[in-house]
């Protein structure tokens, strides 16, 4: 039996091109979202296309209490599983900067839920002493701007939680890759103005798989990015808040 | 759903319309949720089919899951948003092949069941329609249905060939066809004229499984309708040298694609008379049967991608019509005749033999021959010689294909569609607000309280 990727947030256009990059090298899946019709969707499409194994499970990010039995469930599955991929991701609108309960969602689910599924993930993998855990996170964490900042300082934190994660679990030989993708061409963005260098999700799922094979601990897609962020990042304060961004 | 609201045009590039686009991703998502909506699968239609000025059109692409895949008896289940080109790449390499197929690969299921897509079988194996088994249909107060050529019969024959006017195509089952092979044992028979390249299309000795003619547009006078008969089939595992390794790996080769557009006089006279001379010089020559991948042999153009751009900015019209049976000869004769007359060169000028007309309410195939033009949109005129060639379509009993069409009228229309008025009846009791229209069906006055 091959080696199995747990898929958290399955249902994305980002995580479905990642799925069906790992399948195209022969990995088995197991998926997971709220949603069960996509998720037994998806899953027949990858069976078909790629000729693997794939699983799915409900998997409800916010609902952190029932996360332990989730990965106890998937490992019964797929007692093979080698990396997990947390790639489910919730935009919110406008509302959430002034309307908090709004906004507790956006925290709930990119921050607290995956934080959540991230330390039984962690616990999991690092007596085994192997695997992989690939958070996907994004650009708009690395600098709070007045269009999104909730989602931003949500994901932020995702990023540094991965960052102490990777540095917790560097001794036992789990790798974990943090993914930061600029502008991709998906629901979440569809018709969005203003949107600049879109990548199309095909891509990016292609590169994330691909990150396997090299040694990079945080990964900006495309690799633009990077550059982008850097100049963003470094335009001082006293300007920064003058900007609408 | 977020929506963009954008230009858009068919693959002719004729007409440009301002549309509001929406792109769901999950099969959920696919509702009417405006008050006119027409889906869209990968834009191949030319004209205005899958159009909608000022109103929504759902992209479907995204919804495009392959379903159940019975290997054994060959049927396939797929979300109507997959390509043809998705699908043989998972039914190819296990030997099945596409009941029907038509010139390229890039379109989505559910255009080909929306418009009942033909190919160079029809003669032998009718079009799509004739090999679906099942459509989950979403109606316009959202709800879903299955129908069958056995439930809900009428409204699965208003759906196939309704150019998406009965509602939003989900699913598609259909039945595949067994190969022995990726390859194709293909055969080209020259023909001085169109006389002799009827008879070639005629003669069971000649004629193969897929069949279709290629024509020289401006030959004229004795060599009107010179052209080439190529012939082929699936080739069979006996047909297949020993040593051409695995039978059902082809060579991919790499495409490449038309960067910008080509200047509008790129495409004249002399350039496409130049070419047709040398490609029929070319193809004339391989009168023996050879033995070429179903890539090339099925869709030549999908090597060029954007190809369309090779007409300019402002686009083309593909003229393809059927004229029926009795008169066919005559009917296609003064077709040519009027065209090289009217010294407007086509490109692509192809003939091929239909079967018998389907079951399809609004769908284009009918017993006779249809004649394909790309012709290049260069002044007003075109639209002139097109109507003209409407008039000699009508008086032998022949249609307009809607796929390919930007500029029909209403009343050629109804003439050439006698069935509508049953397919209006179906259509406005399962959309009686007519909120599945698009731009070609408020050109051509379809739908809604009209008849």
């Amino acid at each position: 039996m091959s080696e199995a990727v747990l898929i958290l947030g399955a249902t994305s256009a980002i995580a479905r091109a990642t799925a069906a990059a790992f399948a195209a090298r022969g990995n088995a899946l197991y998926l997971a979202s709220r949603d069960e019709e996509e998720l037994r969707r998806i899953a027949a499409d990858l069976r078909l296309r790629y000729g693997v194994e794939v699983h799915y499970g409900l998997f409800d990010a916010e609902a952190t209490d029932t996360h332990e039995a989730f990965l106890k469930s998937v490992v019964t599955a797929m007692p093979n599983l080698s990396g997990m991929v947390l790639a489910f991701s919730y935009l919110g609108d406008q509302q959430a900067a002034r309307d908090f309960s709004v906004g507790v969602k956006v925290i709930a689910s990119n921050f607290t839920g995956a934080a959540s599924i991230l330390s039984h993930c962690a616990n999991y993998f690092e007596p085994l002493q192997r695997g992989f855990i690939i958070g996907i996170s994004s650009v708009a964490g690395d600098r709070g701007r007045q269009s999104n900042y909730v989602y931003g300082a949500a994901k932020g934190a995702l990023s540094l939680y991965l960052q102490g994660l990777r540095n917790r679990l560097y001794a036992s030989g789990v790798r974990v890759i943090t993914i930061k993708p600029g502008f991709v061409d998906t629901a979440m963005t569809y018709g969005l103005p203003g949107l600049f260098l879109v990548a199309s999700p095909q891509a990016i799922g292609e590169r994330i798989v691909a990150t396997l094979s090299k040694s990079a601990d945080v990964v900006y897609l495309p690799w633009f990015w990077r550059y982008i962020m850097l100049i963003i990042k470094h335009i001082p304060e006293p300007i920064f808040k003058r900007m609408k961004l | 759903m977020p929506t963009l609201i954008t230009s858009l045009s068919g693959w002719g590039r004729y007409p440009v319309q301002s549309c509001e686009l929406e792109r769901p991703e999950r099969y959920a998502d696919l509702r009417p949720d405006a008050d006119s909506v027409i889906a869209r699968g990968q834009g191949r239609s030319y004209g205005d089919a899958a159009l909608n000025e000022n109103g929504r059109v759902l992209l479907t692409e995204r919804v495009n899951r392959l379903l159940e895949f019975d290997a054994e008896k060959g049927i396939l289940r797929a979300e109507a948003g997959a390509t043809l080109a998705e699908i043989l790449d998972v039914i190819a390499p296990k030997g099945w092949f596409l009941p029907v197929t038509p010139g390229t690969k890039f379109v989505s299921l559910g255009g080909c069941v929306a418009a009942d897509v033909h190919g160079k079988n029809h003669h032998h194996e009718g079009s799509f329609g004739d090999h679906v088994l099942g459509i989950d249909l979403i109606l316009a107060d959202g709800s879903r249905v299955t129908c069958t050529p056995d439930d809900n019969a009428e409204l699965f024959w208003a759906t196939v060939g309704g150019m998406g006017l009965t509602g939003i195509i989900g699913e598609v089952t259909f039945k595949l066809i067994p190969i022995q092979s990726a390859h194709m044992m293909v055969r080209h028979h020259a023909a001085d004229n169109l006389e002799q390249l009827f008879q070639h299309l005629q003669n069971p000795a000649i004629d193969d499984r897929y069949t279709v003619a290629w024509m020289d547009s401006l030959a004229t006078g004795k060599k009107l309708g010179r052209g080439i008969a190529m012939c082929g089939h699936h080739a069979a595992a006996e047909e297949l040298p020993v040593d051409i390794g695995h039978a059902f790996s082809t060579r991919q080769k790499r495409s490449r694609s038309v960067p910008f557009d080509l200047p509008g006089w790129a495409l004249n006279p002399v350039s496409i008379g130049a070419f047709n001379s040398f490609y029929y010089q070319l193809e004339e020559k391989k009168q023996q049967p050879f033995l070429t991948g179903y890539d090339p042999y099925f869709y030549p153009l999908d090597a060029v991608g954007h190809w369309n751009r090779l007409y300019g900015k402002r686009g083309f019209v593909q003229y393809q019509c059927v004229v029926s049976e009795p008169s066919a000869f005559d009917g296609i004769k003064a077709l040519l005749q009027e065209l090289s007359g009217s010294r407007r060169p086509s490109f692509l000028a192809v003939l091929k033999r239909f079967g018998a007309q389907g079951r399809g309410l609004l769908s284009f195939p009918m017993a006779g021959y249809t004649l394909a033009l790309d012709l290049p949109i260069r002044d007003d005129g075109l639209f002139v010689l097109l109507d003209k060639l409407d008039e000699i379509v009508l008086q032998h009993g022949g249609r307009v294909y809607l796929a390919k069409d930007a500029r029909l009228s209403a009343d050629s229309f109804r003439a050439m569609y006698p069935r509508y008025a049953e397919w209006l009846r179906i259509k406005n009791a399962v959309d009686p607000q007519n909120r599945f229209s698009s731009s070609l069906s408020r050109r051509l006055g379809i739908g809604g309280n009209a008849t």
